[in-house]
């Protein structure tokens, strides 16, 4: 297939046209075209499974069209993997960031064409090659010594020189997946004034993100895409948010946040917490959470947040303080004990912690209710009864699968992987449930039926734990907010409504300044 | 605080291979007067080459987070066919020959590797055996003598250094330039510690990966060459089991058998300890059936010392949220 003449954008930097996708027979991406001008940015939305990252990997030459054909500045493109891409001026800021931890910061920005010293002897030419990365690295804006091991940046300044190696060769075109999901507040804005920057400088990019208001304030045009087909291809002057979760569900979304019944008198506790400290991590942490009662933890990154959910779930260990559950002290600190003491914990990393990725959406679900279900270690499983359970589960959940007892749980899309380790716990039905970021790199309609699970297992009397990055994310489903930093819990605040900016200046605070 | 200890628990972690050798100089020193000289320790490092040269080939597998088991196999083959066809070629063809048997032995692991993905450890573990079923078969399981130009290589030196010292110094040198200066050597790093990673940054992992064992078997054919010098001739245990000194060597000398860290300049370090340490049970009068159990013993400590520090280092990486005032 190829490009009329008069279909050719000859002012584009990339032009694609009809892109389409097969994985074993099934079409996941079916048909999206657009043509990107040099410094202008492209949104990529849709919800999760809607293969705006397949797309996006073709474009990268990580994967192969089925069918369809690019133009890079009006010449075919058909990328055989990630170097040809490198080679036709694209960069990809991938989600989980492309460095390495045990190299320098000036060897990870040089990855991708290290400077020579002489022609024809493969021998880098250090001295130039920490040159050009301080040139870079002043570039986007990061102030640190290049031969720092990368080891030790935090994971903002390490977006920095991933874009800082992008900007290392000639690049047109920037694409940038989920670029603000392990940023704090402060260094997504930093990213963004760079993205300006950059669009200024020519650069095109492309933007996939699940934070609209982000896409409609960097991207001059979006493409929204619907179970793998592109809906719309606008531009964003006059578009609005709810206009575009519209066309990406085919519908429009009453409430993100489920009603709330406002609460009357105070609750029972059923988790509490009692002086649980770890030096240099968290101290002196002391609150309890009622039945049926839905706390939120306000804390930025390195706030102690997640680790603080790692040890009250037994996974990391803690040299003082108790945890009790229903009134009775878990004993030994082990994610084992805490599961016999019907707690759950939903990590931050379901990719790393939460699932076993290559294995079936059924083994998955099944996989922490198995040990319940048999009076020892050695009785048989009776698979047919938790099978059916957890097909209940997965119905209830609306994980989009063609096949629970076969697809892994790898090739499903980032929301319907949260839904399985969501799945994995209500099963059991937990008293108490700390969720990590339970809605990180997730569509709307999904985040949707997420908070409405948690209303729901709130309603029944489970005592819930939510962090989160997105703060208002707690002020629409928290019945009370507990601010953290630096390891402790600063302040705590009652709703139904919240002080939002008291919240977030709590939330912010240093160490020196509380002491 | 205890930031600090972890850091100094690290600090001798990393140092008790240098220490596990002053330890072993001094006590052998004491028990035999014969130990601490000038010749001795040249034996030990002229003894010591032919391992240091396959620990180097080997680091290169280790930094990726591979192994190779079948250098034995690869040293064993290459001399077989070294002796029996080619007896007639002089010194430095023959180093050259066993080198190119080696890295043909090192590519037929790698097309296992690299294009049917089979796993690296199942991988060499099988050519180890068929290599090793096919030198015996073409030695017809006797005992098979090096030609004359081999061994006159064995005793040869030049400036009071033997050749074996030189080979060893002249690849030591070629491969740290490789592992320092060269973008092969930093992607060597980088394919260790995130191979799929070092894919998306558009490394050639598998051809970095082709190259490295076919490197390895080329050092491990270079090291049977320098072997078969010293012993003067292949029997059927000519390079048997020497795959775990060597990596012991590796490992004892800070490579990682988990990818990503490492240098050669510790694999040699950890070739000549071992050696060491064999060369005073020597002089002690041990009775040989003792030398396995020391062997193994300093594998053991070798791969012990890896874990540990392995574990301490994600523990030391780990970042600390508050600063604790007390």
């Amino acid at each position: 297939m190829s490009f009329l003449s008069e279909q050719i954008d000859t002012s584009a930097v990339l032009q694609v046209h009809n892109l389409r996708k097969s994985f074993f027979g099934v079409e996941v991406l079916r048909g999206v075209s657009f043509s990107l001008r040099p410094g202008r940015s492209l949104g990529l939305i849709g919800e999760n499974g809607s293969a705006k990252t397949t797309a996006a990997n073709i474009v990268n030459g990580l994967l192969k069209p089925s069918e369809g054909t690019m133009l890079i500045d009006r010449q075919t493109y058909a990328p055989n993997g990630p170097g040809d891409a490198m080679a036709a001026g694209i960069g990809f800021i991938h989600q989980e960031l492309n460095l390495f931890e045990n190299l320098t910061v000036a060897e990870n920005v040089s990855l991708r064409a290290f400077p020579k010293t002489v022609g024809w002897l493969p021998q880098i030419n250090k001295r130039r090659m920490k040159e050009r990365a301080r040139e870079l690295l002043a570039e986007v804006g990061l102030e640190i010594d290049v031969d720092t091991p990368l080891s030790r940046l935090a994971q903002g300044e390490r977006q920095l020189v991933e874009i800082a190696k992008a900007l290392s060769v000639d690049t047109k075109i920037i694409i940038f997946d989920e670029p603000t999901t392990s940023l704090t507040a402060r260094e997504a804005t930093r990213l963004f004034d760079l993205i300006e920057r950059l669009k200024k400088r020519g650069i095109a990019t492309i933007y996939i993100s699940h934070i609209l208001t982000d896409v409609l304030r960097l991207c001059d045009e979006v493409v929204i895409l619907r179970d793998g087909a592109m809906v719309e291809n606008v531009s964003t002057d006059g578009l609005t948010v709810s206009h575009m979760i519209e066309s990406m569900l085919g519908r429009p979304l009453a409430d993100l946040f489920p009603e709330r019944s406002p609460r009357t008198g105070v609750a029972a506790p059923l988790l509490e917490v009692r002086g649980l400290s770890q030096p240099g991590i968290v101290a002196n942490l002391n609150f309890a959470v009622g039945v049926g009662e839905i706390v939120g933890i306000a804390g930025l990154m390195g706030s102690g947040r997640s680790e603080m959910a790692r040890i009250l779930f037994g996974l990391d260990p803690a040299v003082g303080g108790e945890v009790a559950v229903d009134g009775s002290v878990v004993g030994e600190r082990s994610p084992r004990a805490c599961m016999a003491a019907s707690m759950a914990l939903l990590t931050e990393d379901r990719r790393g912690d939460g699932l076993m990725m290559p294995a079936t959406i059924l083994a998955n679900l099944t996989l922490a209710k198995a040990a319940d279900v048999v009076p020892s270690s050695f009785s048989v499983v009776p698979e047919k009864r938790l099978e059916e359970d957890a097909r209940e589960i997965a119905t209830a959940l609306r994980i989009k699968a063609h096949d629970l007892d076969r697809q892994p749980v790898r090739s499903l899309s980032g929301g319907n992987q949260q839904k399985v380790v969501l799945g994995k716990w209500l099963l059991r039905a937990p008293k108490v449930l700390i969720l990590d970021e339970p809605t990180r790199g997730i569509d709307v309609g999904a985040k949707a039926e997420i908070y409405a699970q948690i209303q729901t297992l709130a309603r029944n009397g489970a005592a819930v734990l939510v962090i989160a990055s997105e703060f208002e994310e707690l002020f629409g489903i928290c019945d009370r907010i507990l601010a953290m930093a630096h390891g402790e819990i600063v302040a705590e605040f009652s709703g139904p409504v919240f002080d939002r900016e008291a919240v977030i200046a709590a939330a912010m605070q240093t160490q020196a300044e509380a002491s | 605080m205890q930031a600090s200890r972890q850091t100094l628990r690290l600090t001798l972690l990393r140092a008790t291979p240098a220490i596990m050798f002053m330890v072993i100089l001094v006590l052998f020193s004491m028990l035999s007067p014969r130990f601490l000289s000038l010749q001795n320790f040249a034996n030990i490092l002229t003894q010591s080459a032919y391992m240091a040269v396959m620990a180097i080939g080997m680091t290169f597998v280790l930094l990726i987070a591979g192994v190779d088991l079948s250098i034995g196999a690869a040293m064993y083959v290459s001399a077989a066919i070294l002796i029996l066809y080619f007896p007639w070629l002089p010194g430095l063809a023959s180093i050259l020959l066993m080198a190119f048997l080696g890295a043909v032995f090192g590519a037929i692991n790698a097309t296992f590797i690299v294009k049917l993905k089979v796993i690296p450890f199942v991988v060499t573990i099988a050519t180890l055996y068929v290599g090793r079923g096919f030198a015996l078969y073409l030695s017809s399981t006797r005992t098979i003598l090096a030609p004359e130009t081999v061994l006159s290589f064995g005793e040869g030196s030049w400036l009071g250094v033997s050749y074996a010292i030189l080979t060893l110094a002249t690849l030591f040198v070629i491969a740290l330039w490789v592992e320092r200066w060269t973008p092969f050597g930093r992607y060597l790093y980088a394919m260790g510690a995130d191979f799929d990673g070092a894919r998306k940054a558009g490394i050639p992992v598998w051809g970095m990966s082709f190259a490295v064992y076919v490197l390895c078997g080329t050092f491990a054919g270079v090291g049977g060459f320098i072997s078969l010098s010293q012993t003067a001739a292949a029997s059927t245990f000519f390079g048997y089991g020497v795959e775990f000194p060597v990596i012991a060597a590796a490992v004892l000398g800070g490579t990682s058998l988990f990818g990503g860290r490492g240098s050669v300049i510790g694999s040699v370090f950890g070739a000549v300890l071992i050696q060491t340490v064999q060369n005073g049970l020597v002089l002690l009068n041990i009775n040989p059936y003792v030398y396995p159990l020391v062997i193994s013993g300093i594998i053991f400590v070798a791969v012990l010392l890896d874990s540990q520090r392995t574990q301490l280092l994600t523990r030391l990486t780990r970042r600390l949220i508050r600063t604790e005032t007390t």
